[in-house]
C-alpha cells in the first residue's frame, strides 16, 4: 500500500508537467503585454491537429520539431495583427478578443476536420513501460517529461542569461522606463508571443498520443492552466512550476485515496486557499502596473 | 423475413439511385398537400458533438431517401436541424420549433437530460418526440411520457447484453470487477444497472471510482487498477473520456479484460486499432452482415465518405420509422401517431434479423442489439473495420424482451 502511495505521489508530480507548458506561456504573454490569452488552449489544439497532418510526411519526431515552429509563427502573426491593437486599452477588450479567437479556431478545426475525434498513435519506439522497483511507469510519459523539462530549462536560460531575457524582464516590470531608454518592446512582444504560443503547440504534439484529439480539446485544458498561473503567481517563472506540481499532486492524491469525485474541486479549493493567504499567488511578484 | 429484406434493399437502392442521379420522382407522384415537417435537435458541440454530427448525417440521409421514394404517406418531408446545446437551450429550441416552425414532430438528442426537457415541451404541444440517443433508464421509467418514444436502447438493456457476453466468457460469477464511472446522471444510471447485474450473478466489486466529467488524464487511476489486479475492468464513461482511457490503458500496459456498458463506435475509431480493446455493447454497427445493413453502409459511405456510426443508424431509422408511422396513421398529429406506434401492427424493419416494436408500457423500441469485440491490431485492414460484431442479442431462440427485463429507473405510468 505504501508502494502505491509513493507511486501516486510521483505520478502526481509528473502529471503537473502537462499544465506547465501551457501555463508558462499564458503567464509570459500576460506578464509582458498584459493580455489574458483565452485562445492559448486553441493554439494547443492547433498543435495537436498539425501533428496529425504532418506526421505522415515527417514522422513523430519531425512533427515534434516542426509543429512548435509553425504554431510559433501563427502566434507571432496573431500578435502582429491582433494583439498590438490591444496593448494600451482596457484588458477587458483583449479578453473578448481572445475569447472570440478561441471560438473561431475551435469552429475552424471542426469545420476542416469534423467533430469526430482524430486517431493519433505514439511511435513504436516510445511504447511500453519502464520498471523502477515497484514503480511501473509509461515510457512515453517519461519522454514527455524529459522534453517538457528541456523546453522549460531552455526558456529559463533565455529569460535569465541572455540580453533578450533582461529586456523582457525589465519590460515586465516597467515598459515606460524601457521605452525611455530607447528600446522598443515591439519585437520583444512578438518574440514572446511566438515562444509562448509555440510552447502550447509543443504541448499539443506531446499530448496527442495519450489524449483524445478533438476540436474542443483546447477549452478542456485552458481552465486548469489558468488555475496554475493564478496559484503560482503572475510574472513568476518558478511560481508557475511550483503550482503545476502542486496541482498535479493534489489531483493525484485525491484519486489515490479514493476521493476521485473531489479531485477537480480540490484544485479549485487549493486556488481559493492560496488566494486567501497570498493574493498575488505563491511566488507572485509585485508588478506595479497590475496593482 | 426474406421478403422484408428484399423490400428494404429495393427501397434503399431506389433511394440511393434517386440521390445519385439527382432526380426526384416525377411530379405527378409528388407529395400532395402540406409537407411533413420534422424538427431535429441534437448536440453538435461539446463532448457529445462527434455523435451529434453523425446523428445529423443520419437524419439527412433518411429524409433524402424518404423524399426520393415519394415522401411520408405522399407528403414530402422538410427537415429543420439545430444544435440542442444543453437541456435549457434544447427546451427553448423545441418550443420554437413547435410554435414558430410548426414542426409535426421532433427527432434526435443524445443527452438524457435534454431528452427530458424536450419531451416535456412535446407533451405540452401534444406532438411526438423520438429519442435517438438518450440512454437513461429513468426516461423509460419515472420520467416517461405519452409522446416520447425511444429508438435508442436503454442502459439496462446494454448492461444485460454485455453481461450475457461476460457470462458466456465465465467472467462474472466470483470474479472481481473494477468499475470506472463518469460522475453524472448517465454514469450513475449505468452503475446502478451494472451493480444490479453483478449482484444477481455473483460478481464482486474490487474497486470503483467516480470520475469527474472534465478529467482527461487517467494515470492515477491506472496505478490503482494495476494494484487492485481485477479480473475485469468495466467502464461507465462517456464521449472522449472513453477514448482517453483506451489510449492510456495501452500506454500503461494494462491487459485485464476490458469492457463496459455504454459505447459508441466513434470512441473506438478515435482510439484506433492500436489502442482499442475489449468487448462493448452496441445498438448496431457497420459490420452487421445483412443486406439491409450493408446497403445502408454503402449509401452512407457514398454520401459522406466514411461508414455510419451507430448514432447515424439511430437517427436514420427514427426518420424511416416516423415516415412509415405517418403513412400508416394517415395523420401526423401526436395522438394519431401515438395510437399507431402503440398498436400491434406497428412493426419495423431495423436492418436486423428480427423486426422491432415499441413496448406500449414504456415506449422503448424492443430490438436486437450487438456486442463488438476489438480485433488484434495485426488483423486490422483499415481504420474503420477494427472490431468484429457478435450475432444479434438475444439469440434467435430467446424472446426479444429478454434483455429489457428487470430494468432500473423507476416505474413508468403512461
Amino acid at each position: 500500500m505504501l508502494g502505491l502511495f509513493i507511486a501516486q505521489v510521483l505520478n502526481g508530480l509528473l502529471d503537473g508537467t502537462y499544465y506547465l507548458l501551457i501555463a508558462l506561456g499564458l503567464s509570459l504573454i500576460f506578464s509582458l503585454g498584459g493580455i489574458i490569452n483565452l485562445a492559448h488552449g486553441a493554439f494547443f489544439a492547433i498543435g495537436a491537429y498539425l501533428a496529425i497532418v504532418i506526421t505522415p510526411y515527417v514522422g513523430f519526431f519531425g512533427a515534434l520539431v516542426l509543429v512548435p515552429l509553425i504554431v510559433a509563427g501563427l502566434g507571432m502573426l496573431t500578435e502582429r495583427t491582433l494583439f498590438t491593437r490591444f496593448y494600451r486599452i482596457d484588458p477587458l477588450y483583449s479578453l473578448l478578443l481572445t475569447f472570440g479567437l478561441a471560438m473561431v479556431i475551435e469552429q475552424g478545426l471542426r469545420w476542416i476536420f469534423g467533430a469526430s475525434p482524430q486517431n493519433y498513435n505514439m511511435p513504436d519506439i516510445l511504447r511500453g513501460q519502464v520498471f523502477m522497483g515497484d514503480f511501473i511507469y509509461s515510457r512515453y510519459r517519461l519522454f514527455l517529461i524529459a522534453v517538457a523539462v528541456t523546453a522549460v530549462a531552455a526558456l529559463w536560460v533565455l529569460l535569465n542569461k541572455t540580453s533578450f531575457g533582461r529586456i523582457v524582464r525589465a519590460g515586465v516590470q516597467n515598459p515606460e522606463i524601457v521605452g525611455s531608454l530607447g528600446i522598443s518592446l515591439r519585437p520583444y512582444l512578438s518574440a514572446i508571443a511566438g515562444i509562448a504560443i509555440g510552447l502550447a503547440g509543443l504541448a499539443g504534439v506531446l499530448l496527442s498520443p495519450i489524449h483524445t484529439v478533438h476540436p474542443a480539446m483546447g477549452a478542456e485544458i485552458i481552465v486548469l492552466a489558468f488555475v496554475v498561473v493564478v496559484i503560482g503567481g503572475l510574472g513568476s517563472f518558478w511560481g508557475v512550476i511550483l503550482a503545476a506540481v502542486l496541482v498535479g499532486l493534489t489531483k493525484g492524491l485525491f484519486v489515490a485515496v479514493g476521493w476521485s469525485t473531489w479531485s477537480t474541486a480540490a484544485i479549485f479549493l487549493l486556488m481559493f486557499v492560496v488566494l486567501l493567504v497570498r493574493p498575488r499567488g505563491l511566488l507572485g511578484e509585485r508588478i506595479l502596473r497590475f496593482e | 423475413m426474406k421478403t422484408t429484406m428484399t423490400n428494404r434493399r429495393g427501397f434503399l437502392r431506389a433511394g440511393a439511385a434517386g440521390l445519385a442521379l439527382g432526380v426526384a420522382a416525377p411530379a405527378y407522384l409528388r407529395a400532395q398537400g402540406a409537407p411533413l415537417k420534422i424538427g431535429h435537435l441534437t448536440p453538435t458541440t461539446g463532448f457529445l458533438g462527434p455523435l451529434g454530427e453523425y446523428a445529423q448525417m443520419g437524419i439527412k440521409l433518411a429524409v433524402d431517401h424518404i423524399n426520393a421514394n415519394g415522401g411520408a404517406g405522399g407528403r414530402q418531408v422538410e427537415l429543420i436541424m439545430e444544435d440542442s446545446v444543453n437541456p435549457q437551450t434544447a427546451s427553448t429550441k423545441a418550443e420554437r420549433m413547435f410554435e414558430r416552425d410548426q414542426v409535426d414532430m421532433i427527432i434526435g438528442e443524445i443527452s438524457s437530460a435534454s431528452c427530458l426537457t424536450i419531451s416535456q415541451v412535446a407533451a405540452r404541444y401534444g406532438k411526438v418526440f423520438v429519442n435517438t440517443g438518450g440512454n437513461s433508464d429513468s426516461l423509460r421509467g419515472q420520467d416517461c411520457n405519452r409522446y416520447m418514444f425511444h429508438v435508442e436502447t436503454q442502459n439496462s438493456m446494454y448492461v444485460n447484453a454485455e453481461g450475457q457476453y461476460f457470462k458466456t466468457q465465465d467472467m462474472v460469477d466470483g470474479k472481481n470487477w473494477y468499475m470506472m464511472t463518469a460522475d453524472y446522471a448517465f454514469g450513475h444510471d449505468l452503475l446502478a444497472a451494472a451493480k444490479a447485474f453483478l449482484d444477481t450473478n455473483g460478481g464482486q466489486i474490487a474497486g470503483e471510482d467516480l470520475v469527474p466529467t472534465d478529467a482527461t488524464d487517467f494515470s492515477s487511476y491506472m496505478l490503482k487498477i494495476r494494484q487492485a489486479q481485477p479480473d475485469v475492468v468495466a467502464l461507465n464513461l462517456a464521449g472522449t473520456q472513453i477514448t482517453n482511457f483506451f489510449k492510456q490503458y495501452g500506454e500503461f500496459g494494462l491487459d485485464f479484460t476490458l469492457g463496459g456498458f455504454g459505447f459508441d463506435t466513434v470512441s473506438a475509431w478515435a482510439a484506433g486499432a492500436q489502442n482499442f480493446r475489449g468487448t462493448w455493447p452496441n445498438v448496431w454497427n457497420h459490420r452487421v452482415q445483412n443486406d439491409a445493413s450493408q446497403a445502408f453502409v454503402q449509401a452512407f459511405t457514398e454520401a459522406y465518405g466514411k461508414p455510419p456510426e451507430n448514432q447515424a443508424w439511430g437517427d436514420y431509422n427514427a426518420g424511416l420509422i416516423m415516415a412509415k408511422a405517418v403513412a400508416e396513421a394517415g395523420d401526423a398529429g401526436g395522438d394519431a401517431l401515438v395510437d399507431y406506434l402503440e398498436s400491434d401492427e406497428a412493426k419495423f424493419d431495423l436492418m436486423k434479423n428480427r423486426q422491432g416494436y415499441f413496448r406500449p408500457s414504456d415506449h422503448q423500441l424492443i430490438q436486437e442489439i450487438y456486442a463488438i469485440t476489438a480485433l488484434p491490431a495485426d488483423e486490422v485492414q483499415n481504420e474503420y473495420d477494427i472490431f468484429t460484431t457478435s450475432e444479434p442479442l438475444p439469440g434467435s431462440d430467446e424472446p426479444l424482451e429478454t434483455l429489457a427485463q428487470s430494468v432500473t429507473g423507476g416505474t413508468c405510468s403512461l
